[in-house]
């Protein structure tokens, strides 16, 4: 089988993603006796090219174009196409960042193809890859295969593999090979402009060592200042999942999760959050992880070392309580 | 500005979820408006009460689905589209947007919208497949959209707090971010004015499309926990101090 990883730079820097989907290909590949090869795309993105091939793969497609200097998703699509025609890969891998979810899904149906998206892993049952991945929002794991021919196409959650688990190649280089791909303006539909940041946040929760965070459990915004009280006995920030900023209750800048913030404080304390794997993408290297929820089966507490089913409307007042009297003993 | 927004119809956020092979077990639970998809009603009804229009409400999946086109109707929505399916769980994304791709072909709209992504499934693919099938420009993660001159200026969301403008022409395929908006209630008066709307159902058999399965699911289960948790149960109080104590002397993060 030949697999194909698709690797993303972002603003001219790599997205880390790209090394983990490209340590879960050389997994796979090891599993099933195939060879891996890694696509750059962009323009001037040949040093990009050249740090790959060190890595474990067997040739670097380099795919340079003018009208690739800024990503677009049929810019995108129609090279790729191209690279797909001349490489002939059997199994495309992707990291699932919003730039695959925006451009990989219509490259697979361009060719009549399905993709398996936002994967945390696999498993290959007797040369059968079975990919699994999250449903109703982490409650459930799902087993899917694909059907039909190949080409197939998947994308891997970040943080589902370990990018410094990252083979070398075995003899200093792998070749790189430049694919020319025709492109024309006329091509690409939408016209991408400036990039920019929301004004700048008054708070960096990555340098917060103790988070408290709520979820939709917190109900109402009334009910806040009950979480903000203990954020405060602990000495803590406030930070939420995206729901609760979504409803304008916290500012988005406190907001973790993979469109937020990803934080790895020392303590993160998780009140009324079911633990969504986009929520849990963005705390989940937090040294310690508590957990309170109502649902005990709630997939935050897959995560947390210490749990408590219950109300968190019972349990903030009194952990609020036990924290002050804790400091002034 | 004539805008179909895709609706998904999902188990209630709370139903207790009972796995019955690559599904749930569909009796006893209640179903509701896919919630990133009420995003995308609401964007559309603000679209059509800036430029005039008309908002046609798209849904695929069994009888019940009915009912949350009904919902979009009262929110606002002109009128709706049934595609019916009894066994709408059991296909693919591929599956899914050739069906709702036919559907909205005999449109002709300007502008179709998807919500991000649906809380069951979660592929996050329809927007995208949509575009594809349909051979419209889209574009994703949708934070804002400005319409003038024939064309979209929108604001996209990335990631790590990054957004980014383009130009988008019509006709064009969007899925909206959730939270680009403050959804809407439907009101008494929105109720009635639903009842006398209309919503044209078809079987999905009947769209003529040949549907080829891309992948299945082979069977859905609880994740198997990586990490042991420490359960700590007593009064609120009694918990309180046991976690305080634990976070304290044997976690030491505090």
């Amino acid at each position: 089988m030949k697999i194909l990883v698709v690797s993303e730079l972002r603003q001219g820097k790599w997205n880390n993603a790209s090394f983990e989907t490209l340590a879960a290909a050389q997994q796979i590949a090891k599993a099933t006796a195939s060879a891996v090869s890694a696509v750059v795309i962009g323009k001037g993105v040949a040093p990009f090219a050249g740090e790959l091939a060190v890595k474990d793969v067997a040739e670097v497609l380099l795919v340079e174009h003018d009208l690739l200097d800024a990503y677009t998703a049929d810019g995108y699509c129609v090279a790729l196409k191209q690279v797909m025609e001349s490489a002939k890969p059997d199994l495309l891998l992707f990291p699932h960042t919003y730039q695959v979810r925006d451009f990989a899904p219509k490259l697979a149906a361009m060719l009549g193809k399905g993709m398996i998206g936002d994967c945390i892993g696999y498993r290959n049952e007797g040369g059968k890859l079975v990919f699994v991945r999250q449903m109703f929002q982490g409650k459930t794991a799902a087993d899917v295969t694909f059907a039909g021919a190949a080409p197939w196409f998947a994308s891997f959650q970040s943080g589902a593999f370990r990018a410094d688990l990252l083979a070398a190649h075995p003899s200093g280089k792998a070749p790189v090979n430049s694919v020319s791909v025709s492109l024309s303006a006329a091509q690409i539909r939408t016209k991408p402009l400036d990039l920019f940041k929301e004004a700048k946040s008054a708070v960096d929760l990555t340098q917060a060592p103790l988070i408290v965070a709520i979820g939709r459990g917190i109900k109402a915004p009334e009910n806040i200042p009950q979480a903000e009280a203990l954020a405060k006995a602990l000495g803590g920030e406030i930070a939420a999942s995206r729901p609760i900023c979504d409803e304008g209750w916290l500012p988005m800048e406190r907001q973790i999760g993979s469109s937020g913030q990803t934080v790895a404080p020392k303590l993160y304390l998780a009140l009324g959050i079911s633990g969504a794997i986009q929520h849990v993408v963005g705390m989940k290297g937090a040294r310690t992880i508590v957990a309170i929820n109502k649902d005990a089966n709630a997939p935050i507490f897959e995560i947390a070392d210490y749990g408590v089913v219950g109300d968190i409307f019972e349990i903030m007042p009194a952990l609020t309580e036990a924290l002050e009297k804790s400091k002034s003993s | 500005m004539k805008i179909i927004v895709c609706i998904k119809q999902v188990p209630a956020k709370d139903a207790p979820l009972a796995i019955a092979g690559n599904w749930i077990k569909e009796s006893d639970i209640g179903f509701e408006m896919n919630e990133p998809d009420s995003y995308a009603l609401e964007e559309a009804l603000r679209l059509k009460e800036k430029h005039g229009g008309e908002v046609i409400a798209l849904s695929m999946g069994p009888e019940r689905v009915k009912q949350t086109i009904k919902e979009a109707l009262a929110k606002g929505a002109d009128r709706g589209i049934h595609v019916v399916d009894d066994n709408f769980a059991q296909l693919d994304p591929l599956g899914s947007a050739k069906c709702l791709a036919a559907a909205i072909q005999k449109e002709k709209a300007d502008l179709i919208l998807t919500g991000l992504q649906s809380d069951d499934h979660g592929f996050g693919q329809t927007g995208v497949l949509l575009a594809a099938l349909l051979d419209l420009p889209h574009a994703t993660i949708i934070m804002a959209i400005e319409v003038a001159d024939g064309k979209m200026k929108l604001k996209r969301e990335l990631e790590a707090g990054w957004f980014q403008h383009l130009e988008c022409p019509l006709p064009a395929v969007l899925s909206i971010q959730s939270g680009i908006n403050k959804v809407r209630y439907a009101t008494l008066k929105g109720i009635i004015a639903a009842k006398k709307k209309e919503i044209a159902a078809m079987k999905r058999e009947s769209l003529g499309v040949s549907i080829e399965a891309t992948q299945k699911i082979e069977k859905i289960y609880v994740p198997t926990k990586t990490k042991k948790t420490e359960f700590l149960t007593g009064t609120p109080k009694e918990v309180a101090t046991k976690l305080v104590e634990k976070l304290k002397f044997e976690a030491r993060v505090i």
